[in-house]
């Protein structure tokens, strides 16, 4: 039976690598993930685990570490933020070409300079493209449930790509909520005891992996590793299905929240959609149609299901809680404007950057992004790219 | 060529290729003909062979080929033409001319 607790992000987090059991966590601190391999590496030290756990010099040795552990037929998880994520840059790279499933918990924080240790999703946004499957999570229960999901996402035989699994610095890696946790043996035989890798250097059926990879074969791994990114949207679907029977917690691409009759609507990723959902709430009481997106899966990017969902609205504010110094709008916006090209055409679609470095995101600034929204669908008059909560 | 279990080939697709270029089978060296690298070319002079085996020990290649303790001749399909057999005959059985 499953049982309440009150828990941490990170605790939440490390609690369910105990409860997965993995074969080797090879870590590195950095606030605010730091506390993720402290509290694990005591569960080692206490024999509450079998995983060997490797205390590294660096973040490129421990993802280095973690892909030879995997490599090897392992199933394995660490944990970082922002310029630990960076210093994984190249290995990030490496892990998701070699196809080695593995599980990266984030606790997303600002990446330098000028340096910052609170949250904004620079780190991870940056990552985007690396081949790694991210999923993002709003609380220290979504942060849990995404943890159990990817061992299977990642692990699943058309698949078999590493993901991050995305949680807020300090707002969800420290803040202490309440969450439902699944008993240890649904946990175990939801992921299964054993990795089963279908190639590994260790074992019955050796084999050689990460070759030199020449120009007469690159570009045809480079291909299969993208086919694996687009089986992986079916799988996230099949696996959340399984989850939702074991918890009844339901899970998809990005959540939709009070959308039916939305004419002005959010698109928001991880802990600011809670405060946004305060704010649709308020405003609903007064009449006014207003829904919220928070995207859940970020890579594969589930382009055509959002289009679909924002079909019906008149005007929608996608909000990147990172910069991408374009000068053509954050990361999130630009996925989200393409996504509907095509697909959800005649739309105001306009970009918010917020919240950079931890500052603070207020249900006045939410509401004033959904005035904004209402303004823009009367008049036609709107600016596209804004900073929201800057000092002007 | 036959007992392995993947051919990649230049012509392998997308579809037939391994994930992230994994490896199955050990010992695939031989199957890549690295002896159209070579710009230079030992010559072998039986008459004038001692067989030491000298030039066998130093080839990093595995390219001289050898039958009950006496030199048969050289690969000429992963010789990649080093020179270093030449280098150290001390009997003049070998030359190293270029290739044509």
């Amino acid at each position: 039976m499953a049982k309440r607790v009150s828990l941490s992000g990170n605790e939440a987090v490390a609690f369910g690598m105990k409860q997965i059991n993995p074969d080797v966590v090879a870590a590195f601190p950095i606030t605010p993930s730091t506390e993720v391999p402290q509290y694990f590496s005591q569960f080692v030290a206490n024999g509450e685990v079998d995983t060997e756990f490797v205390a590294v010099e660096s973040e490129h040795s421990a993802m280095s570490a973690c892909i030879g552990a995997a490599a090897a037929g392992g199933r394995v998880m660490t944990a970082t933020a922002s310029a630990g994520l960076a210093l994984m840059w190249e290995m990030l790279y490496v892990g998701a070409s070699m196809r080695l499933p593995m599980v990266l918990a984030v606790t997303n924080r600002a990446l330098s300079g000028p340096i910052n240790i609170h949250n904004d999703h620079s780190d991870t946004m940056g990552a985007r493209d690396s081949g790694w499957i991210q999923l993002y999570g709003e609380s220290a229960q979504e942060a849990y449930d995404n943890l159990i999901q990817a061992i299977r996402i990642g692990e699943h035989k058309d698949v078999q790509l590493p993901v991050m699994v995305c949680y807020d610095g300090f707002i969800t890696s420290h803040a202490v909520e309440n969450l439902e946790m699944l008993d240890d043996e649904e946990v175990k035989k939801f992921v299964g005891v054993k990795r089963e890798a279908p190639f590994a250097l260790i074992g019955q059926d050796p084999v050689s992996m990460g070759p030199l990879d020449l120009p007469n074969h690159y570009f045809e791994h480079k291909r299969l590793q993208a086919e694996a990114m687009k089986n992986a949207k079916k799988v996230i679907l099949e696996i959340a299905a399984e989850y939702e029977k074991l918890t009844g917690r339901k899970y998809g691409f990005f959540e939709e929240y009070k959308m039916e009759d939305a004419e002005a609507a959010i698109v928001v990723i991880n802990s600011t959609a809670g405060t946004a959902k305060f704010v649709v709430d308020n405003l609903r009481a007064q009449g006014k149609k207003v829904g919220l997106i928070k995207i859940r899966v970020f890579r594969p990017f589930p382009a055509e299901e959002l289009a679909e969902a924002l079909k019906n609205v008149k005007a929608v504010a996608v909000m990147d809680k990172a910069d991408s110094f374009s000068a053509a709008g954050g990361p999130l916006f630009a996925e989200v404007r393409s996504a509907m090209y095509g697909r959800a055409d005649g739309k105001i679609v306009t970009n918010y950057i917020y919240g950079l470095g931890g500052r603070d995101v207020t249900t006045t600034q939410i509401e004033k992004v959904y005035a904004d929204l209402f303004n823009a669908i009367e008049t036609g008059k709107y600016e596209v790219y804004n900073y929201l909560g800057v000092r002007e | 060529m036959n007992n392995r279990k993947m051919n990649i080939t230049p012509n392998t697709t997308w579809k037939e290729t391994t994930p992230g270029g994994v490896i199955l089978d050990a010992g695939n060296a031989e199957d890549f003909k690295t002896g159209d690298w070579r710009a230079m070319r030992p010559v072998w002079h039986e008459d004038k062979c001692k067989h030491c085996l000298l030039c066998w020990v130093v080839c990093p290649d595995n390219s001289i080929l050898v039958e009950d303790g006496k030199i048969k001749g050289f690969d000429y399909d992963h010789c990649k033409g080093c020179g270093v057999c030449t280098k150290q005959c001390k009997f003049g059985a070998l030359d190293f001319v270029p290739e044509e």
